[in-house]
């Protein structure tokens, strides 16, 4: 193409005009977010800093965009191999958090909560902290105090979580928000194959001939994986999807199995009855490879596709034709998502799906095996390594006195030093309600949105003598806490994180922190310091921590040690294990069809369905379901301060089937037993007439998360978040729809801020079948 | 035909307005999006698509033919250009006679602006910033036959028929290929259930 002259590439004619500026982001740059110049910089000068997207598990390559003076003003897209350039919206405004105006900036403390925050000096809250740790556990015990991570971290700070837990504070409560993720994958697939991550790289998908996505929303909550799903299509693979709702995937799927929430394993234990009936299983791969298989067979004799479709309220057609498509293929693979995971028998349903890859021989070839999809960036990562209440770095158990040995013996201390196992985050918020738990750090979590049942948790905390948050802006938990720690955005330190695929991957520092901003690194080793441990946290930055990491991890089966960020940066991510520096990483599971567990065989477990723990009743027939929107991401404390992001879905809604009469925009009352809350409609006939759906990235009064259910699966301890019995109603006036909160410490957004008194929104919420337009 | 350009594949997009993000960032617009994001069957289906300027050929760039100022320029390699600043009057001519309903009038600055197929990245040999997210692959860039290597099978079709006239257009729709469509994919349709016959 050759350039025209006339056509000059940016134009430079137009005076910076305010109202040129879309809406939502003017206020942001007004007030300092972007520099003033923007638009005319110099960009011969910049300098592209490569790096990863910081939101979720499929952790797309991008470049930030730096000026002259060093500051973050822009991104571009990287051609790495994960997303090949791609970005979702979340990843091309992610950048704007960088500098965003709500940055906080110094420690904020109050002595109790009577007082408002105020700003103070690193030593008063680090002193106050300190000395509010020593009383509640000389008060009441080391286990009175507890520590909440977050699966956002860099691994390295999830390592020094866990470190920081049982060696400085020597409690045993410490537990992480990945336990709202995908902690029943995990734990189905230890059951199965001892061994938590996905079995293949998401190249594969390229390659099969089968996809069943259950319970995977990946149109909005892993948008770049699209195009690989698009690409098996491309060469013929049947889509199966499985999902109470259309989603933007589903709708063009071979297969859509729109069945009742709450019901999977009932749908994969008949699946795998028809494959069974119909000859269609792998006796070979079976014989040689699976343990249980009998046991396995004998429970799917009990689920005829008849009792299935009863069940699950879908055709028993769908349940022939999902066995057939899935068992025919040449390859076929499975991924699930929250959607089957968030359950009290999260883990059960993984293990259904499981059962059919196992049952079909669909494992451990290229384009052929299983996969979780993680929803936050280091949602893999940050349990490998020691924040999860049970685990040990390299994935050890704290049961084990084996293990337990091998970790003193990095850490420098005595086994009989080393706590026990904990407690899950959702339990630790109970034993603060008991006041079991007195006092409490969380670590970039934000359980005042992201937890069930609200009330619960709002009391839970409010029953803390001391809390203190460690957030880069004030979210709606850290406005609870005593101490809040203003702690570096991703792009202003370096770190590893792992991606759904268990590739390790690394984040490079872009810009330099605002003055009075520390790393989380930083807090955490001048916290041990001032506790008394300062020589087991004598850590200068990422790389020192990341070189006792890979020394905890050896010879575990999470292996670490042949991963140096040297190699990260050459090759662009190593999936573990890797055991040696010369060792090219394993990014596929099984190929020789031997498991981790020491017979070398897959587990197969029988699973029998139960309901929901949430009852249905006359006064609550429906299901409430939750799940995330394209354009916010987990608590929302991030993306509901990004101009574009917040235009793009300004608020959450109820998405209801038109026959119940609602129209679009209309206020509806959703009713559950734990509260009630107002939503304007968003009336589509791509969800299930029996079902609702409502995000859950809002604080209380919308907020998903004060209707849901705080019932946990007893082995991974993740919420029911997925289903819960509710009515809806028609709520008596308009102006009962409440506007979302502000998050605390929000600076304005004139155009997109909703006003308390705005009648309804001003727009619909986009990308679910409506338009602003509607 | 076309050489370097932009292919819309409907049958891939899933709304997420990546491409009405990455638009902003794209430096010829100061922020402001050109791409509009329709939903073709609200309340029944998720459905959507983006809509950038089609840089129609034939006729030539029915906007520019009709701009009074001489504002738009159509460069030989057939890109449509947003309006000139130095001339355009911001009569909104172009916004009457477009028929895809792309042009955009900032009426403040009496102002024209529109996709200009990110002439200051595509002149360097880049891709226009939509069609460089798109997550889905539903925004394209590149040649006919780059798209079909990539898709098997996949038709074009760049003209466009309103009433009696007919335009042909630079940027492209993508046909779907045919699919054999098996009732059970791979397999065979449904008969029986548990030894019933469930044929109606
Ligand atoms: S949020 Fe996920 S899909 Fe979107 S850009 Fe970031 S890593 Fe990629
Ligand atoms: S970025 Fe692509 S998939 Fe997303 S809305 Fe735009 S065209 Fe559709």
């Amino acid at each position: 193409m050759t350039a025209d002259p006339r056509a000059a590439g940016p134009s430079t004619a137009v005076p910076l005009d305010p109202a040129l500026a879309p809406p939502g982001t003017r206020g942001f740059r007004d007030a300092g977010g972007i520099p003033a110049d923007r638009w005319h910089a110099d960009q011969n000068g910049e300098t592209l800093v490569p790096t990863h997207c910081c939101f979720c598990g499929v952790q797309c390559g991008m470049y930030l965009r730096v000026d002259h003076g060093g500051k973050v003003f822009g991104v571009e897209p990287r051609n790495h191999d994960i997303n090949r350039m791609r970005l979702c919206p979340k990843g091309i405004n992610a950048y704007q958090q960088v500098n965003h105006p709500d940055r906080l900036t110094a420690p904020l403390m109050r002595r109790s909560r009577d007082e408002e925050l105020r700003e103070v000096s690193w030593d008063e809250a680090l002193d106050f902290t300190v000395s509010e740790i020593r009383r509640i556990q000389r008060e009441h015990g080391n286990d009175a105090f507890g520590v909440l991570g977050g699966a956002s971290l860099f691994s390295e700070k999830t390592y020094l979580v866990g470190k920081f837990a049982r060696v400085a504070l020597r409690t045993r409560h410490v537990d992480y928000n990945g336990r709202l993720c995908m902690v029943s994958a995990a734990g189905a697939n230890k059951l199965a194959f001892n061994i938590d991550r996905a079995g293949n790289p998401f190249s594969d998908i390229l390659l099969t001939d089968c996809l069943l996505l259950a319970g995977a929303n990946v149109g909005e909550c892993f948008p770049v994986l699209t195009q690989y799903v698009w690409g098996a299509r491309d060469r013929g693979a049947a889509l199966i999807v499985v999902d109470p709702r259309e989603t933007a995937v589903a709708r063009t799927a071979d297969i859509h199995v729109a069945l009742k929430p709450g019901t999977d394993s009932a749908f994969f234990n008949a699946v795998l009855n028809v494959v069974i009936e119909e000859g269609l299983t792998d006796e070979a791969f079976l014989a040689a490879h699976a343990d249980g298989w009998d046991e396995v067979k004998a429970n799917a004799a009990q689920y005829p596709p008849s009792r299935a479709a009863e069940i699950c309220g879908v055709p028993a057609e769908q349940v022939v034709q999902v066995a057939r498509a899935f068992a025919r293929a040449p390859k076929a693979m499975a991924f699930h998502a929250r959607g089957i995971e968030h359950h009290t028998q999260g883990v059960e349903n993984c293990l259904t799906v499981i059962n059919l890859c196992a049952a079909t021989g669909h494992l451990g070839k290229p384009g052929a095996g299983y996969g979780t999809l993680t929803g936050q960036g280091n949602g893999q990562g940050g349990r490998e390594h020691g924040q999860k209440s049970d685990l040990l770095p390299g994935g050890r158990s704290i049961l084990n006195e084996e293990h337990r040995r091998q970790i003193c013996e990095i850490w420098g201390i005595e086994e009989s030093e080393l706590p026990a196992a904990g407690t899950s985050m959702m339990e630790m918020v109970w034993q603060m309600q008991r006041r079991e738990i007195r006092g409490l750090i969380g670590i970039c979590n934000n359980p005042f949105v992201s937890l069930p049942n609200y009330a619960v948790v709002k009391d839970g905390y409010d029953a803390t003598e001391f809390h203190a948050q460690f957030d880069f802006f004030l979210s709606e938990t850290a406005a609870n806490a005593h101490v809040v720690f203003p702690v570096t955005v991703w792009a202003e330190d370096e770190g590893v994180m792992a991606n759904a695929e268990a590739r390790v991957v690394k984040h490079n520092k872009a810009q330099e922190p605002p003055s009075g901003v520390r790393t989380d690194t930083w807090v955490m080793c001048e916290l041990a310091r001032r506790l008394g441990a300062g020589d087991k946290f004598a850590f200068g930055g990422s790389r020192d921590v990341f070189d006792e990491l890979r020394r905890a991890s050896a010879g575990t089966v999470i292996d670490y040690s042949g991963i140096t960020y040297e190699r990260l940066e050459e090759t662009g991510g190593i999936a573990w294990p890797c055991p040696s520096t010369d060792h090219p990483g394993t990014p596929r599971l099984f190929e020789d069809g031997t498991t981790y567990h020491a017979d070398g065989k897959i587990h197969m477990q029988v699973v029998e369905w139960h309901p929901p723990a949430d009852p249905y009743d006359d006064e609550h027939p429906m299901s409430l379901t939750t799940g995330r929107t394209v354009a916010h991401f987990l608590s929302g404390n991030q993306t509901r301060r990004l101009g574009a992001l917040v235009e793009q879905t300004p608020r959450p809604w109820a998405e209801v089937h038109p026959s119940h009469g609602f129209r679009n925009g209309e206020p509806v009352r959703v009713v559950t037993r734990r509260g009630s809350e107002v939503f304007p409609a968003l009336v589509t006939e791509a969800i299930r007439p029996d079902t609702v759906f409502i995000p859950y990235h809002w604080p209380a009064p919308t907020s998903a998360n004060v209707l849901t259910i705080d019932a946990l699966d007893p082995r991974s301890k993740i919420p029911e978040y997925k289903v819960c019995a509710c009515r809806i109603e028609h709520a008596a006036a308009i102006d009962e729809v409440p506007a979302p909160p502000v998050a605390p410490g929000h600076v304005a957004y004139p155009e997109t801020q909703v006003s308390r008194t705005d009648p309804l929104p001003p727009t619909a919420p986009q990308g679910r079948g409506t338009s602003e337009r509607s | 035909m076309m050489g370097r350009t932009i292919f819309i594949d409907p049958g891939r997009c899933i709304g997420c307005q990546a491409c009405v993000s990455a638009c902003r960032e794209c430096d010829s617009h100061r922020g402001k999006s050109m791409i509009h994001l329709d939903y073709t069957d609200e309340g029944s289906s998720v459905a959507s698509l983006p809509t950038v300027c089609m840089h129609c050929e034939d006729p030539v760039a029915p906007c520019a033919e009709v701009c009074p100022a001489d504002a738009i320029l159509v460069t030989a390699d057939g890109v449509v250009q947003q309006a000139d600043t130095t001339r355009c009057i911001g009569c909104a001519n172009c916004v009457n006679a477009c028929p895809f309903g792309v042009p955009k009038i900032d009426l403040q600055a009496k102002l024209q602006m529109k996709c200009n197929l990110c002439y200051d990245r595509t002149a360097y040999g880049l891709a226009p910033m939509c069609a460089t997210v798109c997550p889905t692959g539903a925004l394209f860039y590149g040649t006919v036959e780059e798209l079909q290597a990539e898709r098997p099978g996949v038709q074009v079709a760049d003209t466009f028929v309103f009433g009696e006239s007919e335009v042909r257009t630079g940027v492209a729709m993508v046909v779907p290929a045919e699919r054999v469509r098996w009732p059970v994919p791979g397999g065979l349709p449904v008969v029986e259930i548990n030894g019933k016959d469930v044929r109606p």
